[in-house]
């Protein structure tokens, strides 16, 4: 029985993992009717991953949560807002500017710019056009953290603001280089992290919880929303100025 | 094996410094601005260790095995000579003999975005707050149809060449009729399920099938085309998470309704 508990979690990362594994098999099996390579390999990958999302879910709920709402929880305490606002800056600055995902979809852009004639073909430009667009993104997400925290402790509803976030993207649109446009509505989802998901999300609840008349549910979430939200609109605008 | 272990290494300590400007952030506001002692810092600190090793072997584990297949296979699918089996190779190709690119996209967002780590984190912190109102399987399926509709629907696009942005702001229209409907609670937690789907899992999968398909179809480039998927997995989710809240509240209210009767 005890032996059952200690394998409880890993079980249940398997059981997460299952559908890609019986996906990715159905078609290399049925449709591609190819048998599998390197097996072997495959076997301790797979391994490899379900110990990693065990420890990691194990880690989220000892270390991640903890510390977003401690940090929530304090800051409130302190009631300064303009503390708190430099906080959520620096974080949402911080944890994407460093983003791996966000370093690729640069690089690739700066291709696209290349390509299309926006700047010179050289390899000095490309790099300082990929800097810029990161320094870009990082600045919106910053910002969209602040806005989404402002709106924590006013009480904003959120789909105002979502609203005129989705304004901004389609006038934006109208105007961008069409080669951006892609890149740019990409690059909102590949800003947050695996690691900053879960912490932006304990800091929007706790502060929630934490601030008399406000509701974790309807107001505590919200902030990746905003993140996700307004690099769509500074990348265009980057696009636009370069 | 030593390679392995090599990979393993070198992924951990990449891992520690895409965290460091976090940890640096977090531990400098806490000691220069709130100058309090954090409660329960050793657990804390025991965790966050948990979360980069786990990180670590789950990204090592994924290069190892999961991405060099699924890229074969997005190359395998888009392959104009798979893609003509059956028929003669001078056929040009419709945008219906792609049907099995369309259902490997479905299936390969559903499967990758229940995998998606940053997505259970949520689905735990939304069972917690709602009090079990959303569980986390449910949030994490109604997600994850989410994410394979529209990675589906993003590659019909490719193939077909229609701008990207009529499909958004379509998508967007609806988002917001949507959001007049759906129960207040699961507004700002729908919006941000859109965000929270496309990390470690899904995006390097999507992508090489964007980019496998962009630069096989005459006319498309991979560079211009290939992009996009993205942007389809984080918008999808937010209307059937609205969607499955709207579900919930019906199946509520029909049950209410049984009750009294």
């Amino acid at each position: 029985m005890a032996m059952l508990q200690i394998f409880r979690p890993f079980i249940n990362s398997f059981r997460d993992l299952l559908p890609i594994i019986l996906v990715i098999g159905f078609f290399q099996l049925f449709i591609l009717q190819q048998p599998v390579p390197h097996l072997e390999k495959i076997l301790v990958g797979v391994l490899m991953v379900v110990i990693g999302l065990t420890l990691f879910i194990r880690g989220l709920e000892m270390g991640l949560f903890p510390l977003g709402e401690s940090m929530a929880y304090a800051f409130a305490r302190k009631g300064s807002v303009t503390w708190l606002l430099l906080f959520a800056f620096s974080l949402g600055f911080g944890t994407t500017i460093a983003e791996p995902a966000l370093i690729a979809v640069s690089a690739k852009a700066a291709e696209v710019a290349a390509s299309a004639g926006a700047i010179e073909n050289t390899r000095a430009a490309m790099e300082s056009y990929a800097f810029g667009l990161r320094l870009t993104v990082a600045l919106s997400v910053g910002f969209a953290i602040v806005v989404g925290v402002l709106r924590i402790i006013r009480g904003w509803p959120i789909q105002n603001l979502i609203v005129v976030g989705y304004l901004g993207v389609v006038i934006m649109t109208m105007f961008a280089p069409k080669e951006i446009i892609g890149i740019a509505y990409d690059s909102g989802g590949v800003t947050t992290s695996t690691i900053t998901v879960p912490l932006v999300t304990a800091l929007g609840v706790g502060l929630a919880s934490s601030i008399k008349g406000r509701n974790p549910m309807t107001d505590g979430f919200g902030l990746i929303a905003f993140a996700s939200l307004t690099p769509m609109i500074f990348v265009m605008a980057y696009g636009m100025i370069i | 094996m030593s390679s392995l272990l090599l990979h393993l290494w070198h992924v951990t300590l990449n891992t520690i410094f895409d965290v460091l400007p976090i940890v640096i952030i977090i531990f400098g506001f806490q000691g220069l601005v709130i100058r309090k002692p954090m409660p329960n810092m050793k657990k804390v600190v025991v965790g966050f260790i948990y979360v980069l090793l786990g990180l670590a072997f789950f990204l090592v584990g994924l290069e190892e095995a999961l991405f060099p297949l699924g890229d074969l296979m997005a190359k395998q699918l888009t392959d104009p000579a798979f893609l003509h089996s059956g028929g003669k190779i001078s056929d040009i190709l419709r945008w219906q003999d792609y049907k099995w690119v369309y259902l490997f996209a479905a299936a390969i967002g559903f499967a990758t975005t229940i995998a998606e780590p940053a997505l259970i984190a949520v689905a735990i912190k939304a069972q917690d707050v709602s009090g079990g109102t959303i569980s986390i399987w449910g949030l994490r399926i109604a997600v994850a149809i989410g994410v394979g509709i529209g990675i589906s629907l993003g590659t019909y696009r490719i193939v077909t060449g229609t701008p990207l942005h009529y499909y958004i702001i379509a998508g967007y229209v609806l988002v917001m009729i949507q959001t007049i409907y759906a129960p207040r609670s699961i507004i700002a937690l729908a919006y941000d399920s859109g965000g929270v789907t496309t990390s470690t899992v899904t995006v390097p999968l999507v992508t090489a099938l964007g980019l496998g398909l962009a630069s096989t179809i005459p006319g498309r480039s991979a560079l211009i085309d290939g992009f996009g998927l993205i942007a389809f997995a984080s918008l999808f989710p937010i209307m059937s998470v609205m969607g499955y809240a709207q579900l919930s509240r019906w199946r509520a209210s029909r049950n209410n309704i049984q009750q009294d009767e």
